[in-house]
């Protein structure tokens, strides 16, 4: 891959952040990442940042779960080995069903939280042994990077971030 | 006004923090060395953990009749921990969960503990079900797979089945949600370790977390979808452990208040747990300005509320025992039978425990004191346990059949395995306040400035939380090629 120039520009405050962000949208530049300690609300609007789907596919998991369940209490209590447990036979599904309802309930959470948890690591790229990316060490404890790919306009990028309450900026080589 | 807040709230992080001392706090109990008081504690408690272990090897190797119970009383002692120890994990899910749907800020200080808590809790509540099978080898008998008996499935129509769904469900979930509020604060110890065993621990336990920005948008819908997901769970484990009762026969468990009155138990007694760990840990890491008073008077708001459900049931119970004029209700856990009856003491310490003492906490001065709310938390635990023992033990003492009739005496394994999990408990517990970030500084961070003493001051005084900005002077100049273009 191409080496190409970034600047990073480094923050110590969550709203003096907002505000550069907002700052160098205005701008028209790209801001290719904002490194973070902590969630800065309203910052992924400022970005431009997609809304994140995640919550859709925890409702898609769920239904799966559900449907997990409704089959695997079908094939093993009415269809595999139906049995009359106290007078009350397996006949169909439907009419055992309310004694089916805390597993249903239950493979719904278990399918939703779990898949959905798995999804964000792997979008997110977040697993054991994953290499952490941030470029700066300060940026789990109190300070926000900005990186913004640079061409040509190096100096008045460094104007504009110092203006904007930068209290470092660092032009670095990114491969 | 991203962070305003009420100047009638009070403080929620006291002290004249910025984020950095948020980071270094935080860190201190994990990068300094233990003290004396942590390693005699750890001791005491290692030794409590191997003393049951050693009565859990005895109880396998030999059998179940080195208990005390019988063919009568077949849910004695460990059937009693094991509600004890899963209604003491639902307090940690109630403040990481419910608390977050209902956006208080408070539950930030404490969540990380009371999760770790639930997590060690559901642990030891797991063991009993597994050591009271007999053969515990034999355990994975209730999960449905494919087996060699002929394809017998297990049974779907079982609030015992229902139980090993939800409690597998409640601990995979709780601990999943835990670790993911983790990773931002191990990878904040990461990058500011200095030994490289340690970066490397803890690169390998925060999986790599950058915090770019669409992580974090990314993880707070997470928590939120995982906080919706979690609050209905956690009312519905509790409410299947009280099916395992409320669907049997017997008079005194075959009960329809039981779900909703052991859901309010269980939160009852978990916050208690959070009370007891939370008074020693404060102190022991020195979290005393995250962990405040306000902090303790909200906790015994909620023990305030559940016990006051709590006693409202065992109200309902010991009326509509006398009410249906029933010989068999003469004897439930909750009647004049089991007051007068050889299990007297037992009654009457449900009532002074459970009901009595915690009415103090009516008395302002007294939900906002340490010692105290330590020591009602200490009455609560006791009590709560006296409720399961008194709901399995007394019940089965006298069912339907009078010739049936005994009386449960523990033998020392019963006791030995009770010590030895509560033993277990501390050590996980003593081992994570050691080498985890113990509150969730992360999300304590982006309370401060709403709710932190200092700030809050300052906005009283009109002064912005947004400080100045000081214009950097222009970082050293390299050969500028200055060929600017021009832009709007």
């Amino acid at each position: 891959m191409e080496s190409s120039k970034v600047i990073h520009a480094l923050y110590n405050d969550d709203e003096i952040l907002l505000d550069a962000v907002k700052a160098v949208k205005a701008e028209h530049h790209h801001i290719e990442e904002v490194f973070c300690p902590f969630p800065v609300h309203g910052l992924d609007k400022a970005m431009g940042l997609a809304p994140t789907r995640l919550a859709i596919t925890a409702f898609m998991y769920g239904i799966t779960g559900l449907g997990i369940a409704i089959w695997m209490t079908n094939y093993m209590m009415i269809q595999d080995w139906p049995q009359d447990i106290g007078g009350k036979p397996s006949f169909s599904w439907f009419e055992n069903m309310p004694a089916f309802v805390p597993i249903m309930f239950e493979l719904t959470v278990f399918f939703a939280a779990h898949l959905m948890v798995i999804t964000f690591y792997m979008r997110s790229r977040i697993w054991p042994f994953k290499e952490a990316e941030n470029p700066d060490p300060r940026t789990t404890d109190d300070h926000f990077l900005m990186e913004i790919p640079v061409g040509d306009n190096e100096e008045d990028l460094k104007a504009l971030l110092s203006k904007t309450g930068a209290v470092e900026i660092n032009v670095v080589d990114k491969h | 006004m991203s962070h305003y807040e009420a100047p009638i709230r009070e403080p929620l992080v006291l002290g004249d923090k910025s984020y950095h001392d948020i980071t270094e706090d935080i860190a201190k109990p994990i990068e300094g060395k233990a003290n004396k008081n942590w390693y005699m504690a750890f001791y005491i408690s290692l030794a409590a953990m191997l003393w049951g272990f050693g009565c859990i090897f005895y109880t396998v190797g030999t059998g179940i009749g080195v208990w005390g119970l019988s063919k009568n009383i077949g849910w004695a002692w460990d059937i009693t921990n094991f509600v004890w120890w899963v209604g003491i994990g639902h307090a940690g899910t109630l403040i990481s969960a419910v608390l977050l749907l209902f956006r208080q800020k408070w539950r930030m200080a404490i969540n990380r503990s009371a999760e770790a808590m639930t997590i060690f809790a559901v642990f030891q509540a797991g063991l009993f079900p597994i050591i009271h099978m007999g053969r515990p080898w034999n355990g994975y008998w209730v999960l449905p797979i494919p087996n060699q008996f002929g394809s017998l499935w297990v049974n779907f129509n079982s609030p015992l089945l229902w139980d090993v769904f939800a409690i597998s469900t409640y601990l995979s979930v709780s601990l999943v949600f835990w670790w993911t509020g983790l990773l931002p604060d191990f990878a904040m110890i990461r990058d500011r370790a200095v030994k490289p065993f340690q970066k490397k621990i803890y690169a390998l336990l925060s999986f790599g977390w950058s915090g770019r920005a669409k992580d974090w948008q990314r993880f707070e819908e997470v928590s939120l979808v995982l906080a919706g997901l979690a609050t209905p769970l956690v009312l519905s484990v509790h409410t299947i452990v009280s099916f395992d009762f409320a669907t049997s026969i017997n008079p005194g468990w075959h009960s329809t208040i039981f779900p909703p009155y052991f859901v309010a138990g269980a939160i009852f007694s978990g916050f208690a747990m959070v009370q007891t760990l939370l008074g020693i840990m404060r102190k022991v890491t020195n979290m005393e300005e995250y962990i405040t008073r306000l902090h303790i008077e909200y906790m015994n708001i909620v023990i305030i509320l559940t016990g006051g459900i709590v006693a409202v049931a065992y109200a309902t119970e010991f009326f509509i025992a006398w009410y249906t004029g029933s010989p068999y209700e003469y004897y439930t856990y909750l009647s004049v039978g089991a007051a007068t009856g050889p299990y007297w003491w037992a009654f009457y310490s449900l009532l002074l425990f459970n009901i009595a003492i915690p009415q103090l906490l009516w008395i302002k001065k007294i939900r906002r004191s340490f010692i105290w709310s330590f020591i009602i938390s200490i009455a609560i635990n006791i009590g709560m346990w006296f409720e399961r023992f008194d709901i399995i033990a007394i019940v089965l003492s006298k069912g339907h059949l009078p010739s049936t009739w005994w009386r449960f005496e523990p033998t020392f394994v019963d006791v030995g395995i009770f010590i030895g999990t509560i033993g277990f408990f501390f050590v996980l517990f003593l081992l994570y306040a050691r080498t985890f970030p113990v509150i969730a500084q992360a999300e304590v961070k982006t309370i401060l400035k709403s709710s932190g003493e200092f700030y809050k001051k300052r906005r009283e005084q009109g002064i912005p939380t947004k400080p100045e900005i000081k214009v950097a002077k222009p970082a050293a100049k390299k050969e500028s090629k200055s060929d600017k273009k021009d832009k709007e």
